[in-house]
C-alpha cells in the first residue's frame, strides 16, 4: 500500500497542473474558430480590417497557445509519473485514444500554427484561409481525443479485465469512441471553449470602445463575438452535460451528490436550487425547491426515478460484497487454478472487482474483510457531497449570466446601439466568468468521479505511483514555482497587447498610431 | 490483411524506433540549434536569425516526441509506466526545460529589452540542451538495466536513485545524444542562412560529427564490457504480456549477441560511420540539403543500433532480472495493436505529407535583412 499523504500529494499535483493546463486550453478551442470566422469574412469581403483583426486575435491566441502547449506537455508526463499502476492497469484502453490524439489532431494543429503565424505572405488568401480553418480543426479534434479518453473514465465502456495480465484491455473500439459519456462531454467541453473565446472578445473589444479608441475594428470584433457567443453559450446550457448523466453508473452517483440527492424520490423528482447539505445525517437543510425540474433534465421524463445515495449506498454494500469474492477468485486464477467453474465464476463477478479493491484502503486482507470494514468501503464508494453541490451551482449562475450578456450584446449589435456604457461595462466585467465556469465544471466532473480513477474499476488510491513524500514536494514546489512565474508573464504579455490593441500590427491605422505616430 | 500478435509486437517494436527516430530527425535539430544559439549568434539579429530558420516548424516537430510518448503509453503500457514513474526527477527535469520552448519562441522578440531576450535565450538554450542530455543519458541506462520489480498486483517499485542515472556509460550515451543532435542542427543551420552564421555552422559540423563518431565508437566497446542481457527459457511471442513468466540471464557483452548472430547488423553501426563522415564532406563542399539527409541517416543509424543490441528487451531490470520488460511480454493486447496499426498507417502517410508540404512552402533562406522587414512579426 501506498502512502495516503502520496496518494494526496499526487492528488492534488494532478489537481493544479491540469486546472492549470486548462485556463488556457478553452481561450484556444474558441478563439482558433472565431479567427477563422474572421479570416473567411476578409476572403469574402475583401476588407483589409478583417485582415487585421485575424491578425490581432491572432497574437493574443499565441500568447494563450503557447501556455497551452507547455502545460499540455505536463498532463501526458504526469500519467505515467505520478500515476504508473492507473498508466500499468488502462493504458491498454486509455493510451490509444492519446496517441491517436497525437497522430491525428496535435500534429495537425502544431504543423499548421506556424503556417498560420508565417504564412501571410507565403500563401495566397485562400490557402492561408484553409491552413487557419485546419487549426481550428486540429485543436477541436484533440480536445475530441482527450474526452474520448476522459469519457471512459467516466464511463469504461468497450473494456473487460484480463486476469492474465492484471488490467483492463479493449473489447470494442468503436464502444470506446462513441460512448454516450465521451460524446456528451466533447460537446458540452468545446462549446464552452467557444463561450470562453466569445466573452474574451467581447471583453476586450468593449474595453476599447469604453475608452473610444478603434471603433470599427472592436464594433466588428465585438459583432462576431456576440454572435458566435450566443450560439455557443446555448449549446452549453441546451445540450450541456445533463443527459451525461445517465449514462454510467458513476454518472448516476455523480448526479445525484451534485444534486444532494439524498433519497430517491417519487418521480419527477425536485431540484434543490439552494441549501446547505450535510453528508453525516444525509439531509440538507434550508433547501428551496423547485418541483419537478431535476426529475426533467435528469431522465427526460416524469415518470422515471433519479436515484438517491441511500440507494446507490444499498446497492454499494452488496458490491463490495461481491467485489470480495471477485477478488479472492482473481487470486485462484493467479496461482494457477485455471478450471472452468473458477473462470466462469470470474466472469460472473468481476464486475465488482473494482468495488472489492476499495477494501484495500481498509485492510490488506481483502478476503477476510469485516463487515465494519465493508461498510466503511461502501460509505467511501459515494463522492464528497458540498463541494460537488456548490461547484456546479456556481459553474450554472456563470452560465445563465453569460447567456443574458450575450442576449443582450446580439440584440444590441443587431441594432447597431452595442455602444452604450452599461452594455460595455456588463461585456468587460463579464471577462473572469468563464473561466470561474470552465474550472469549476472541470470540479464537477473529476472530483465527482472520485473514489475512482476508473469508474467503479480501479479506486484512486491505488492508481498513484509508488513515490515518496519528498519526491511529491519537489515536483509539486517546481510546477507551482514555474507555473506562477509563467503566469506573471504571459498576463504581462496578454495586457500589454491587449493596451496596444491593433496598433501593436504597425499597419499605421490604428490608434496611437494616428494620434501620436508612435511606433512600437 | 491479418497478423499475428508476434508480428504486431515486431511492428509496434520498429513503429516506436520509428517514431523515436523521427523525432530524432525533425525535433532532433531544434534542439541543437538551441543550444547553438547563444555561441553563433553574436548579437540580437543574429540570433532571431536562428530562430526564425526553426521557429515556424519546431512546434510541429515536437509532435513526433509528444506522440512518440503516446504510442509507447499504447503500445508498450508496462515500459511507459515502469520508465516514467521510474526515472521520476529526469523525466521532471526533461519536462520544465521543454516549457522553456513554447513560450521562449513566443515570448523572446514581443519586447524589445536586451535583457528579457538575454534570458530567453538562456532559456531556450536549456530547453535544447537538457533533453537532449536526459534522453541520451536514459539510453544509457537502458542498456545497463534499471533497478525495478513487480509485485504480485503488478505494481511497479523503483528503487534506483536520480544520482544513481548520472553513471559514466550513461553521460557517454548523453554527450553522444547533445554532439549528434548539434551536428544536426547546425548541418541544419547551414542549410537556412547565409554569410557569417553559414560559415560559423560549418565549422560547428565537422567538429561534433568528429565527436559524435568518436563517442559512438567508445561507446561501441564499452557496450562489449558491461553486462547485456538475454532470454534463456522458451520464448513464447503470442502469449499474453505478463513479464513475470520467463527468465533472464545477464552476462558480459551480451548486447553484441545480436550482431554476433546476425553479421549483417553490422552494416547499421557501420552507417553511422559512413553517413557522419559524408556529412562532413557534403557540409563543407557547401551541400547543406545532402548533408543534412546524411546527418539524418547518421541519427537513425546510431539510435538503431542501440535498439537492435537490446532487442527483443525494451527495459532489462537490473534488480530482479526476470522481470525485464521484452518486446514479447510489455505490449498491449492484440486488439489495441491492431487498432493503433491501422491507425498509423492511415495518419502516418498524411502528417509527413502535410508537413513536407510545410517546410516546402517555409524554405528558403533567413537572412538579417529579413528579421529587419519583419521586425514585428518574426520571433
Amino acid at each position: 500500500m501506498i502512502a495516503e499523504s502520496v496518494v494526496d500529494l499526487s492528488r492534488w499535483q494532478f489537481a493544479a497542473t491540469s486546472l492549470y493546463h486548462f485556463l488556457f486550453v478553452p481561450l484556444t478551442l474558441g478563439l482558433s474558430f472565431i479567427l477563422a470566422i474572421m479570416e473567411s469574412t476578409y476572403v469574402m469581403t475583401g476588407k483589409e480590417i478583417y485582415k487585421d483583426m485575424t491578425q490581432f486575435w491572432g497574437k493574443l491566441f499565441g500568447i494563450n497557445f503557447a501556455l497551452g502547449v507547455t502545460t499540455g506537455l505536463t498532463m501526458e508526463f504526469e500519467f505515467g509519473m505520478n500515476w504508473s499502476y492507473f498508466s500499468h492497469y488502462v493504458g491498454d484502453v486509455f493510451g490509444a485514444p492519446l496517441a491517436i490524439e497525437g497522430l491525428m489532431a496535435f500534429f495537425l494543429e502544431s504543423t499548421f500554427v506556424g503556417l498560420f503565424f508565417f504564412g501571410w505572405d507565403k500563401l495566397g488568401k485562400g490557402q492561408h484561409l484553409v491552413i487557419t480553418w485546419l487549426v481550428a480543426l486540429g485543436s477541436n479534434l484533440s480536445a475530441l481525443w482527450i474526452l474520448v479518453a476522459n469519457g471512459w473514465m467516466q464511463n469504461p465502456v468497450g473494456a473487460d479485465f484480463n486476469y492474465e495480465t492484471m488490467r483492463m484491455e479493449i473489447t470494442s473500439f468503436s464502444s470506446l469512441l462513441f460512448n454516450p459519456a465521451a460524446q456528451v462531454k466533447f460537446v458540452h467541453t468545446v462549446a464552452a471553449g467557444y463561450t470562453t473565446a466569445s466573452a474574451f472578445v467581447l471583453a476586450i473589444s468593449a474595453y476599447y470602445m469604453l475608452k473610444g479608441r478603434d471603433a470599427a475594428f472592436a464594433q466588428r470584433s465585438y459583432t462576431i463575438a456576440a454572435g458566435f457567443g450566443l450560439a455557443a453559450i446555448l449549446s452549453v446550457i441546451v445540450l450541456g452535460d445533463e443527459s451525461g448523466y445517465t449514462d454510467g453508473e458513476v454518472q448516476k452517483v455523480k448526479l445525484a451528490a451534485i444534486e444532494a440527492e439524498w433519497h430517491t424520490e417519487a418521480p419527477p423528482a425536485a431540484f434543490t436550487a439552494i441549501g446547505i447539505p450535510d453528508q453525516d445525517t444525509m439531509e440538507t437543510r434550508y433547501a428551496v425547491k423547485i418541483p419537478w425540474v431535476l426529475g426533467l433534465i435528469g431522465t427526460r421524463s416524469i415518470d422515471e426515478p433519479i436515484t438517491g445515495l441511500t440507494e446507490i449506498l444499498e446497492k454499494n454494500r452488496l458490491r463490495v460484497r461481491n467485489g470480495i469474492k471477485a477478488y479472492a477468485l482473481l487470486h485462484e486464477l493467479r496461482q494457477g487454478n485455471r478450471d472452468e467453474i473458477t473462470l466462469a465464476e470470474f466472469d460472473r463477478y468481476k464486475t465488482d472487482l473494482g468495488y472489492g479493491l476499495l477494501l484495500k484502503r481498509y485492510t490488506e486482507a481483502v478476503v477476510d474483510a469485516t463487515d465494519q470494514q465493508i461498510e466503511l468501503a461502501a460509505k467511501y464508494s459515494l463522492p464528497r457531497v458540498v463541494p460537488l453541490f456548490w461547484t456546479f451551482r456556481a459553474m450554472v449562475a456563470c452560465g445563465f449570466v453569460m447567456l443574458a450578456v450575450f442576449v443582450f450584446a446580439v440584440i444590441a449589435s443587431s441594432i447597431r446601439r452595442c455602444r452604450q456604457t452599461w452594455l460595455l461595462k456588463l461585456s468587460l466585467y463579464t471577462l473572469p466568468l468563464p473561466w470561474i465556469a470552465c474550472e469549476t465544471g472541470w470540479f464537477v466532473a473529476e472530483f465527482g468521479r472520485q473514489p475512482w480513477t476508473i469508474a467503479e474499476v480501479l479506486p484512486t488510491f491505488l492508481s498513484a505511483s509508488s513515490l515518496t513524500e519528498l519526491d511529491l514536494y519537489l515536483s509539486l514546489a517546481g510546477y507551482l514555482g514555474l507555473y506562477t512565474l509563467f503566469l506573471v508573464i504571459e498576463m504581462f504579455l496578454m495586457l500589454k497587447f491587449i493596451k496596444l490593441g491593433p496598433s501593436s500590427l504597425h499597419k499605421g491605422r490604428y490608434h496611437f498610431e494616428i494620434a501620436t505616430g508612435a511606433t512600437l | 490483411m491479418m497478423f499475428d500478435y508476434e508480428t504486431l509486437r515486431l511492428i509496434w517494436w520498429a513503429l516506436l524506433g520509428a517514431l523515436l527516430i523521427g523525432f530524432a530527425i525533425t525535433g532532433g535539430f531544434d534542439l541543437g540549434v538551441a543550444i547553438l544559439l547563444p555561441f553563433l549568434g553574436k548579437n540580437d539579429t543574429e540570433r532571431r536569425v536562428i530562430i526564425n530558420s526553426i521557429g515556424a516548424t519546431w512546434e510541429g516537430n515536437q509532435v513526433w516526441f509528444v506522440t512518440a510518448g503516446g504510442a509507447l503509453f499504447a503500445a508498450w503500457p508496462m515500459a511507459y509506466s515502469v520508465a516514467f514513474s521510474g526515472f521520476y526527477f529526469a523525466l521532471l527535469l526533461t519536462l520544465f526545460a521543454l516549457f522553456m520552448r513554447p513560450i521562449g519562441f513566443d515570448y523572446r522578440s514581443k519586447l524589445p529589452s536586451q535583457r528579457w531576450r538575454s534570458n530567453w535565450d538562456r532559456a531556450l538554450f536549456v530547453g535544447g540542451f537538457v533533453p537532449a542530455l536526459i534522453f541520451g543519458v536514459a539510453f544509457g541506462n537502458l542498456l545497463q538495466g534499471v533497478p525495478f520489480y513487480f509485485a504480485e498486483d503488478m505494481r511497479i517499485f523503483y528503487t534506483g536513485t536520480f544520482w544513481a542515472l548520472l553513471n559514466p556509460f550513461a553521460l557517454l550515451a548523453g554527450l553522444i545524444s547533445v554532439s549528434m543532435l548539434i551536428m544536426h542542427g547546425a548541418v541544419y543551420l547551414q542549410l537556412r542562412t547565409v554569410d557569417d552564421i553559414n560559415q560559423r555552422c560549418k565549422s560547428m559540423v565537422s567538429v561534433f560529427a568528429i565527436l559524435t563518431l568518436v563517442l559512438f565508437a567508445i561507446a561501441g566497446v564499452w557496450v562489449a564490457n558491461i553486462d547485456g542481457y538475454q532470454i534463456t527459457s522458451e520464448v513464447l511471442p503470442n502469449a499474453p504480456s505478463n513479464p513475470l513468466t520467463k527468465l533472464v540471464a545477464k552476462g558480459l557483452g551480451l548486447w553484441l549477441a545480436n550482431y554476433a548472430n546476425y553479421p549483417m547488423l553490422w552494416a547499421i553501426p557501420s552507417l553511422a560511420f559512413i553517413a557522419g563522415t559524408t556529412t562532413i564532406v557534403l557540409s563543407k563542399v557547401e551541400r547543406p540539403g545532402l548533408a543534412f539527409i546524411s546527418s539524418s541517416l547518421t541519427l537513425a543509424a546510431v539510435i538503431l543500433t542501440a535498439g537492435v543490441s537490446m532487442f527483443p528487451f525494451l527495459m532489462p531490470s537490473s534488480s530482479v532480472i526476470n522481470s525485464s520488460l521484452t518486446v514479447w511480454d510489455a505490449s498491449s493486447s492484440m486488439t489495441t495493436l491492431k487498432i493503433m496499426f491501422w491507425v498509423t498507417v492511415v495518419f502516418l502517410p498524411i502528417v509527413i505529407f502535410y508537413t513536407s508540404w510545410v517546410f516546402r512552402v517555409l524554405r528558403g533562406k533567413i537572412t538579417l535583412e529579413h528579421i529587419h522587414n519583419n521586425d514585428h512579426s518574426a520571433y
